[in-house]
């Protein structure tokens, strides 16, 4: 009887996980990734996932002419790290954080507005663990006027 | 009576474990048949390559502009205030559906936006607490509370504050829809405060204006871009009544969208080393008669007129 008991606990447990998963990242989206967004406005916006190793995730908006963007790709401290890029709409690679030491944010500016898609993958660790890593991802977007 | 306690507490755990299991599960079904979902829009030009690309991607977004970002487009063109197309504050107590609250939560959050950024102190504040209305009226706790309004009171003249507060707003009750798997909610709510801004511009550009030369009316042919993203956010959530409703209105703006001609050259990223911000280079070249640009305003009319009366 102890053993079906410990084996229910535990299976609440396991259930529980994922809806406290998207709590938490909704927490991490607001406490420590819009803070680097500074001295852009964030957009308000709320693009954020939980997401495991070798996993990836795309997002398409439209940035406008005329506004200063700054796009920042925020994961979890327990994630190894993520790869992005910035494509246009014949996926063409405008921006690739590998080419720029795995940055996670981008700066830029449009002169005329355009369609783009933010594509990224969590990386794979480099750990021997057979463990797979799963922890939050945000997209965040920041806006300035343009001083022109 | 341990005994009892014990059962009563097994079959508590039990219960909940399974209700738990299959919320989860299902839920996962959803965003599964969401991605599906996706994948068939090829009507919004999407190619095949891209269409096989999007099948193996773990999760999409969809991002419309923000409230915040189509009020600060607005200014950025040249756009003045004029409260007179703005929805009137006494109309929230004529939204008593989901569906209207949530598209006048957008609206009022757009009208909120475009009234701060022109330092409209008092519309600020009325426009604050007609959102806060709408957000009660749809159960989002929190979003908008006392405390809230009372910061934004407190820091009135102080922009830089007001935009924080309204960004955390927006973010607050889309990131509330998302974690009560209300995403049909959410999107409504973002294609109203689209609409409204769409009506905003299109009634700020005056009849004798160079429909050519004009940073308002580039802005508003941009949409054309946007909107196959309004599209495919709403087509994920078409086992939504509301949702569809809203699809077949903003099939009459694509229709008109649709005889607007717009060309782009290739972009070319080029990255100032200095201040490390990237220009992505490019030109455009739209072609739209005045009539066509009548119709729309007209027809932006009409579905804001359908949102909010």
């Amino acid at each position: 009887m102890k053993k079906i008991y410990q084996a229910i606990i535990i299976l609440t447990v396991l259930a529980l996980i994922p809806l406290s998963g998207i709590s938490q990242c909704k927490s991490f989206a607001k406490k420590v990734c819009k803070l680097e967004l500074a001295p852009y406005t964030h957009d308000g916006n709320y693009n954020a996932a939980i997401l495991t190793e070798g996993e990836d995730a795309e997002l398409y908006k439209t940035f406008y002419a005329g506004q200063n963007y700054r796009i920042y790709i925020c994961g979890s401290e327990s994630l190894p790290g993520i790869e992005f890029q910035v494509l246009d709409v014949k996926r063409n690679v405008l921006y690739d954080n590998r080419k720029n030491n795995y940055s996670k944010i981008w700066d830029f500016k449009l002169e005329s507005s355009q369609q783009l898609i933010i594509s990224l993958r969590v990386k794979h660790s480099d750990g021997e663990s057979d463990e797979l890593v799963s922890g939050c991802v945000a997209i965040m977007f920041g806006i300035k006027e343009s001083d022109s | 009576m341990n005994i009892k306690l014990f059962r009563s507490t097994f079959y508590f755990i039990a219960i909940f474990s399974v209700i738990a299991i299959l919320t989860n599960c299902s839920s996962d079904k959803e965003k599964s048949t969401d991605t599906d979902e996706v994948v068939t829009i090829d009507s919004l030009e999407i190619d095949e390559k891209l269409v096989q690309d999007v099948k193996t991607v773990k999760e999409i977004f969809y991002s419309l502009p923000s409230p915040l970002e189509t009020a600060m487009i607005l200014k950025q063109a040249g756009a003045e205030y004029n409260e007179e197309f703005l929805n009137p504050t006494e109309n929230v107590t004529r939204y008593v559906t989901n569906k209207s609250m949530a598209l006048n939560l957008g609206i009022y959050t757009t009208d909120l936006s475009y009234a701060s950024l022109f330092d409209q102190t008092q519309a600020t504040i009325n426009y604050m607490d007609a959102a806060k209305n709408m957000a009660e009226g749809l159960g989002i706790l929190n979003v908008i509370d006392e405390e809230t309004v009372n910061r934004l009171e407190a820091n009135i003249n102080n922009r830089d504050i007001i935009m924080d507060i309204i960004s955390e707003t927006i973010m607050n009750s889309s990131s509330f829809f998302e974690e009560n798997d209300r995403q049909a909610m959410s999107a409504i709510v973002l294609v109203g405060g689209w609409i409204e801004g769409l009506y905003i511009a299109t009634n700020l550009v005056a009849p004798d204006d160079d429909l050519q030369n004009n940073e308002l009316v580039k802005r508003i042919v941009d949409q054309k871009l946007t909107l196959s993203t309004v599209y495919s956010l709403l087509e994920e959530n078409t086992d939504n009544d509301d949702v569809k409703n809203i699809i077949i209105q903003v099939d009459q703006i694509k229709q008109i969208y649709d005889k607007i001609e717009i060309t782009s050259s290739e972009i070319e990223p080029v990255t100032d080393e200095e201040t490390n911000v990237t220009t992505l280079k490019s030109t455009t070249q739209v072609k739209m008669s005045p009539s066509t640009f009548n119709q729309l305003k007209n027809q932006v009319k009409v579905i804001r007129n359908n949102f909010t009366l």
